[in-house]
């Protein structure tokens, strides 16, 4: 096991050291080069050749590889041209309102998703299962942003059920630790604060959900389809197991094993679609923050965004790997 | 909920009509000479989510087409531009049966020549997408080794960035104009046809009629070309419908990114919906309408897709 | 054995009551084609203690009737006419929660496919614990001890370290096995067993079933065993029913039905059962009737024996050897190399059958492929006409393919499906450049004709076709450049048996009118007794014994060889010929 993950690790090597060229090569082919993409709208030609020199993008391509590596590897992702501060710094910032809304999204897709894929597959070709398969081709193919207009005009605007904008009320005045909003008011018990930040979420992460949702129902519908259809399944209920059973330790933790997988792959879809959610919802996340950079042409925030979501995706689908190895046997035991 | 779990399908044995016992002949069918092709539209013609996702792509397709003859105004036009004011923007009326947007266009008019862009978007970024990623996976399948290594590792590359994102960034090289958002959407779809058909073609590799091929001396061209390759088409195609939704939709999140340039005035749904988010509270229906018809347009695109892949299920074909 | 002794003591009137009653059973299916009967009119007793055996081909109905037992129909299947009593009671129309309570204590299965019938995320002994403990037999530690005391009794060593493995972990014979262990865990009536061995090897086979046999007879349940195999259910079942097309069309006690068949159906299926024939040879050889075999049974020619020119053989194979290296494990290690073929020689004359027989990974496959050039060996060389193939001239390459060709097992994949039979047949002769177009296309339909296909078959596509006719087609094709040599890789072990017997038949025809020699690989030494003139007996990716097929038959000198003889069925059976 141990010896999976250090290799699995060791993999990550290549994969990152291959993003960073490939990222560095990207500035290199902006239109202008490096120095107009730092210098964004003020780039005259003076300006230009100043920048080059002093960035050293007059020397030789694999000398500035080596310089860029060596920053990246500090943790230095350069400046953002709009905020005129260290892309890091933004970034651990904006960072744990981002992962909340992503938990958030996370966990209404996998228990409505599994819900929803499970009882479609157990009534296979009915009317509710013809509906969920429906839905669910829906959910995929209604835009992200769309989507969250629409949540927000009919919930926030008209009906006024929830806050149309922000993470927090602006009277509300609480203490935080984690910057994760709804735990540090369960941890602080500022019930009213931790009600509010939920209020905030409800509608960007059911925004958020809605793809990742409809494609782990549809996987956990055609898993389950396949193994309900299984010899093993068959000859459980042959050899006189109580339906319990057969649902709980045959049927659901054999369908389950695949979708796992699914959920891993979702991690990378729910970051981009945070960048539209979070623009509709003004959430002050990292993705309203990269909306603002690609629409500013903010390139040392687009290119550190990368990094880290390659970063981030790349760990997620390590864990769920691995998670995958403790459950099925079959892997674990070779 | 039953308590038994059925098996789905007829086990084999069970599977009627009962395969002819010791005749070892069939009296001919009607069906006779039909490619898996066929038989997979004529699958398809039964299934009412393959009817549904036809109907809608052919009115899309069509509404695109004419719309020169459907639109009641030119394309750009902004025939009420007299009538709107800061705080009202005038609904539908017998004049613009949808009503006006901001800048004083009809918005049916609008709508109609938005299809048509999103057509031009959808088919030749998929093309693009399709064309790359099966030269790609062909470099990829076809010689493996190496080749197939080097080519897969970028490929894996490119994938571990979200599509969106990698759509971003290639549109910020490629330039603030239309193109360039049909290049982005359509490069971002080349590793994943790549992908696809790659592992298509190693799974049709170790099927017999490669080796039966192989056998006869054809060439190793030759077996890629003309067994290899057409028999891995299936998933490719899937997922070339698939990616025409995918496309229309993409190509609206870009624009809502503010990339792709082009004037705001330009009848582009993603650009409609984009600008709408001002008007939210006085003309939810500027939002709502383009916003429908991307997802109406993805959606009869995925179901197409999605019963084509039923139809071509090599469970199914086993089963005649 | 014990069940033929029965049938000879046991008289036809039923005086025991019987167990299973089962009276006028339809099954039907709802397809998108509307309604089909699968099973219709069929009748049968079980008395307790007895073994039934139900024989069919694929699609006769016979898991139909067995899953109908057990109130298994799939969703789309119901009986729709007829009854099903067990001790007098009916098992139609049952609540699926009285039904449960049924299974395993009085109605038990052993399904067919020993791979897909375990969950794979549970250990053996859980799956017999949780058996025992929703039966009612036992619990706790008890069911625990009495699920080692089970996997014991089904013949798996070290029961009690095995009890914590994985399905995975296990050989194909040892989850049957298991799957015997759990299917007798509640001891019930009635055990119904669906082609139980029929994805293992046949030494396998044999003592799974002996095991069943012994364990059953024990506990005096009563068997329901369904199989292809006539000579199989006539070695282990008193009674046989034969069923066709949903039908049951004859039935009766095993040896009366073997020796005196009265249906047309019956008679077909014994005359083509490989098992029973490689029997007859055997009789009539025993007794000097060879005659009366010939040609039916016996299809490799019995004139002059083997090699009895001094021409030289057509193919010579020579210390074959294939190394495949070891899985990659970690960065840098591999698992140890695997040796798959071990110096194979033997010599192939022309115009005979050569066979290689082995069980699965015996590497049979292997030689198969590396004679067709399709792998390259790690050693040795194969010799066509004395001339070695170099591979890597195109124009030698070429020259061999025109006259080795292949037939391969699945009937399925060796056939491109995007082509026409048509166009399948013509591909060759294209490629080698063989005529225009009119003389293509009349060579084509030559063939077929050659291969008894109708001339029509020419526009289908393989999903069209049955898996007889598909590997007619396979036939068809490698016939046409006209080549020396045939390789068939299993060519007849996916078919149904009278599908089967015609296609050796086919196989031997067209080596009679061609000259064809045959390199037969195949698993089963019953059909390799009916058409090879030389037999090679492999194991382990080494060739054991080899010789003229009559003698490796009559006097085998390896005991892995006796190994294999005594394992086909009906080995004991008196046929009349």
């Amino acid at each position: 096991m141990l010896r999976l993950i250090l290799r699995r690790l060791a993999l990550l090597v290549p994969t990152l050291f291959g993003l960073s060229v490939l990222l560095f090569l990207w500035v290199r082919a902006l239109p202008g080069g490096p120095a107009a993409a730092l210098l964004g709208e003020r780039a005259t030609p003076e300006a230009v050749a100043e920048i080059n020199r002093l960035y050293g993008f007059d020397r030789p391509l694999h000398e500035q590889y080596v310089r860029y590596l060596g920053q990246l590897l500090q943790g230095n992702f350069g400046t953002s041209l709009t905020t005129r501060r260290p892309v890091m710094e933004e970034f651990t910032n904006r960072f744990p309102a981002t992962v909340e809304l992503t938990i958030w999204a996370i966990l209404i897709a996998v228990v409505v998703g599994i819900a929803l894929g499970y009882v479609a597959a157990r009534r296979h070709g009915s009317l509710v299962d013809n509906a969920a398969v429906v839905a669910s081709l829906v959910g995929v193919t209604v835009p992200v942003f769309f989507l969250a207009f629409i949540l927000k005009f009919v919930f926030a605007v008209r009906l006024g059920w929830f806050p149309s904008t922000g993470r927090q009320s602006n009277d509300i005045d609480a203490t935080h630790y984690t910057n994760l909003y709804v735990l540090d008011g369960i941890l602080t018990g500022e019930w009213d604060a931790a009600w509010d930040a939920v209020l905030h979420l409800v509608l960007p992460a059911l925004a958020l959900a809605s793809i990742p949702l409809a494609i782990i129902a549809r996987m956990t519908r055609s898993s389950v389809i396949e193994v309900q259809s299984s010899d093993y399944v068959r000859t459980a209920v042959a050899k006189g197991l109580r339906p319990p059973r057969v649902r709980n330790r045959v049927l659901l933790r054999n369908a389950l094993l695949p979708v796992a997988t699914t959920i891993g792959l979702q991690v990378g879809l729910l970051l981009s679609g945070a960048v539209l959610t979070e623009t509709v919802f003004s959430y002050p996340g990292i993705g309203g923050f990269l909306a603002t950079a690609i629409s500013s042409a903010d390139y040392p925030v687009l290119q550190g965004f990368i990094l880290l979501i390659a970063l981030v995706y790349a760990l997620v689908n390590l864990a769920v790997d691995i998670s995958y190895g403790i459950i099925d046997p079959r892997l674990r035991t070779r | 909920m039953t308590a038994t779990p059925p098996p789905a399908e007829p086990v084999v044995d069970a599977a009627p009509p009962p395969e002819p016992g010791g005749s070892d002949t069939r009296p001919g069918s009607k069906r006779d000479g039909q490619s898996l092709w066929r038989q997979a539209f004529r699958r398809m013609r039964t299934s009412p989510i393959a009817i549904l996702g036809a109907v809608i792509v052919l009115a899309f397709v069509l509404v695109a087409l004419l719309a020169p003859w459907l639109a009641p105004y030119p394309a750009q036009a902004t025939p009420g531009r007299d009538l709107i004011r800061p705080t009202m923007i005038p609904g539908p009326s017998a004049e613009f049966p949808l009503g006006l947007d901001r800048f004083g266009s009809d918005v049916l008019s609008q709508l109609i020549w938005g299809a048509r862009a999103s057509l031009v978007i959808g088919v030749v970024s998929t093309l693009l997408g399709l064309a790359g990623g099966v030269a790609v996976g062909l470099l990829a399948g076809a010689f493996g080794g190496w080749v197939d290594t080097a080519v897969m590792r970028f490929v894996d590359l490119m994938l571990a960035i979200p599509s969106l994102l990698l759509a971003v960034s290639i549109a910020a090289i490629a330039g603030q104009n239309n193109t360039s958002i049909i290049i982005a959407i359509g490069v971002v779809q080349i590793p994943i046809f790549a992908r696809l058909l790659r592992g298509s073609m190693l799974a049709q590799r170790k099927e017999d009629y490669v080796l039966a091929a192989r056998s006869l001396g054809l060439t190793r061209g030759t077996v890629t070309m003309s067994h290899v390759l057409p028999n891995s088409l299936g998933p490719v195609i899937v997922q070339a419908t698939l990616v025409l939704a995918t496309a229309v939709i993409e190509a609206a999140a870009l624009s809502f990114l503010g990339l792709g340039g082009g004037r705001p005035t330009e009848a582009e749904w993603g650009r409609m919906l984009t600008g709408a988010q001002a008007e939210l509270s006085i003309a939810p229906r500027l939002a709502l309408l383009p916003g429908l018809c991307i997802s109406i347009t993805a959606l009869g695109f995925t179901l197409l897709g999605e019963s084509l892949r039923e139809a071509l299920d090599p469970r199914m074909r086993r089963r005649r | 054995m014990s069940a033929q002794d029965d049938a000879v003591t046991t008289p036809r009137d039923d005086e025991a009551p019987a167990l299973l009653q089962v009276r006028d059973l339809e099954v039907t299916f709802t397809t998108d084609a509307g309604p089909v009967v699968a099973v219709s009119g069929v009748s049968f007793d079980v008395r307790a203690g007895q073994t039934v055996a139900i024989v069919g081909e694929s699609g006769s109905g016979k898991s139909t009737v067995a899953a109908a037992v057990l109130g298994l129909l799939p969703r789309n299947g119901r009986v729709t006419a007829g009854s099903v009593t067990l001790d007098g009671q009916s098992l139609l129309g049952l609540s699926q929660r009285r039904l449960q309570r049924l299974r395993g204590r009085v109605l038990g299965l052993v399904p067919q496919d020993p791979m897909t019938n375990l969950n794979p995320t549970a250990t053996i002994g859980r799956q017999l614990v949780e058996t025992l403990e929703d039966t009612g037999t036992a619990s706790g530690k008890e069911a625990r001890d009495r699920a080692v005391e089970l996997l014991t009794e089904a013949g798996i060593g070290q029961a009690e370290e095995r009890i914590a493995a994985y399905p995975h972990q296990f050989s194909g014979g040892m989850r049957q096995r298991a799957l015997i262990a759990i299917g007798l865990s509640a001891s019930p009536e009635l055990l119904v067993a669906d082609e139980p061995t029929s994805a293992l090897d046949v030494t396998v086979q044999q003592v799974v079933l002996d095991r069943m046999e012994q364990l059953t007879a024990a506990r005096g349940t009563a068997v329901m065993l369904i199989t292809h195999d006539l000579g199989l259910a006539a070695d282990r079942a008193s009674d046989v029913l034969v069923m066709y097309r949903g039908e049951l069309v004859e039935s009766g006690p095993a040896l009366t039905l073997l020796r005196e068949p009265t249906h047309e159906y019956t008679k077909r299926l014994l005359a083509a059962a490989p098992s029973l024939a490689s029997r007859r040879i055997e009789i009539a050889k025993q007794t000097g009737a060879e005659d009366a075999v010939e040609g039916d049974d016996l299809l490799a020619r019995t004139d002059g024996h083997e090699t009895g020119t001094d021409e030289p053989p057509l193919i010579r194979v020579e210390n074959l050897r294939k190394v495949f290296p070891g899985a990659r494990r970690g960065l840098f290690g591999r698992e140890p190399d695997v040796v798959a073929v071990d110096d194979v020689s033997f010599d192939m004359p022309r115009g005979r059958t050569v066979a290689i027989v082995g069980e699965s990974g015996s590497g049979k496959s292997t030689v198969a492929r590396m004679l067709l050039h399709l792998l390259e060996p790690t050693s040795g060389r194969v010799l066509l006409e004395g001339q070695e193939v170099d591979a890597r001239r195109q124009a030698d390459e070429i020259a061999f393919r025109r006259r080795v060709q292949p037939v391969f097992q699945d009937p399925y994949s060796s056939l491109d499906p995007l082509f026409t039979v048509f166009r399948t047949i013509e591909e060759p002769l294209r490629a080698h450049g063989y005529g225009d177009a009119r003389t293509r296309s009349q060579r084509v339909y030559e063939l077929l004709d050659q291969v008894a296909l109708p001339a029509a078959m020419a526009r289908r596509y393989p999903a069209e076709l049955s898996g007889g006719q598909r590997q007619r087609v396979a036939i068809a094709r490698a016939l046409a450049l006209q080549p020396d040599v045939v390789v068939c890789d299993e060519a007849v072990s996916a078919l149904d048996v009278i599908v089967q017997s015609q296609i050796l038949h086919l196989l031997a025809d067209l080596q009679e009118r061609l000259g064809l020699t045959y390199l037969f690989i195949s698993h089963d030494l019953a059909v390799v007794r009916q058409i090879a003139d030389h037999t090679c007996v492999m194991e382990k990716g080494r060739i054991v014994e080899q010789g003229p097929t009559d003698v490796v038959f009559d006097s085998p000198e390896e005991p892995y060889t006796q190994r294999l003889l005594a394992a086909i069925p009906g080995r004991s059976l008196e046929l009349s010929l």
